[in-house]
């Protein structure tokens, strides 16, 4: 069983909404992928040699938002759920990154790397 | 409470509880956001330590501080919350699940929605064990909220992480409690979805915390 149909039925429904969900051997598949990622971002912190090059921290914030998307697609769903569900999640995350990255550049955090 | 007023369809045709726990997600990214944008803001601008990375010498009383953040420790706690995550979408689909036939010991397991949330509830509790020895361990190493900018800064974010994931823990214990009253089934699928919403997010705040506050120097 890869995927599964979870739906309602309901007179009041107005339309009919199905929700497509992986299946238990894709949940261990993403915890495993997660788990190395993790594994990953702690073997680098411990490389003086990583560390100390200029990829350090786009390598980390790299695999940090791939964890995160993995996260938010195949556990929240997000990947196979109704659109609008994205539009609400993604929608106030980039105003919150757009504002995080606003106020670096404000505080002279980014700019002075550029 | 009859069958068609349990449900609450939005003109989209979406439940509007599914609808109003991803609009409170979006909410909750901008309040973390907001967060770590200030820990950001105040990274290396205290003026006294101890800090996070660095060691430092008090040049009053020449006490030595070592770097405060213990790596291998959050580590570990991230992985538990990583897993926590596993656990608790093993619980929805064995709720989902809940009328399929099971004929082997294994589809048992993966099919016990008590197990699963229970092994998610034990893990939370363990992460929110990992922070208590955290925060009581760097009060005793001398960072306090009110020492620095950084102690400020780093409790309140991780302060208001670990408030969320207690209440997550508390949401699952009701989730429990209703699977040992009656039993959660497929007609249950919703309210343990949306849990398992709030708990995914407060795991993905959690990646984003620990590489911008743990990971990175």
């Amino acid at each position: 069983m890869e995927h599964d149909t979870a739906h309602t039925d309901s007179p009041a429904a107005p339309a009919h909404v199905e929700t497509h969900h992986p299946g238990w051997s894709v949940y261990w598949k993403v915890a495993l992928i997660l788990t190395l990622i993790t594994v990953g971002e702690v073997w680098m912190y411990y490389v003086p040699s990583i560390v100390a090059s200029r990829a350090f921290v786009p390598g980390l914030l790299a695999l940090s938002a791939l964890k995160f998307a993995i996260v938010v697609m195949f556990y929240m769903h997000l990947k196979y759920d109704h659109k609008l569900f994205r539009a609400l999640f993604t929608g106030p995350l980039f105003i919150a990154a757009f504002t995080l990255l606003a106020l670096m550049f404000l505080f002279g955090h980014l700019s002075a790397k550029l | 409470m009859s069958a068609p007023a349990a449900h609450h369809y939005t003109s989209t045709g979406l439940d509007s509880r599914k609808v109003a726990i991803w609009a409170f997600i979006g909410s909750e990214c901008m309040l973390f956001v907001s967060l770590i944008s200030t820990y950001l803001i105040y990274k290396g601008r205290s003026r006294v330590g101890p800090f996070p990375h660095e060691t430092w010498v008090d040049p009053s009383s020449g006490h030595h501080f070592h770097a405060i953040l213990n790596i291998p420790v959050t580590s570990a706690s991230t992985f538990t919350l990583l897993m926590s995550s596993l656990f608790m979408v093993l619980a929805l689909a064995a709720v989902q699940h809940k009328n399929v036939p099971k004929h082997t010991r294994s589809e048992r397991i993966l099919g016990s929605s008590k197990l699963w949330l229970w092994a998610t509830a034990i893990a939370g509790t363990t992460f929110l064990g990992f922070q208590a020895f955290e925060f009581t361990s760097f009060v005793h190493e001398g960072l306090s909220i009110r020492t620095n900018l950084f102690g400020s800064s780093f409790f309140t974010l991780t302060g208001f992480h670990g408030a969320h994931v207690t209440a997550g823990v508390i949401w699952l214990v009701t989730l429990l409690s209703i699977d040992y009253k009656r039993g959660l089934g497929p007609k249950d699928e919703l309210i343990v979805d949306i849990a398992a919403l709030y708990w995914h997010f407060v795991d993905v705040v959690w990646i984003a915390i620990f590489t911008l506050v743990y990971l990175i120097k």
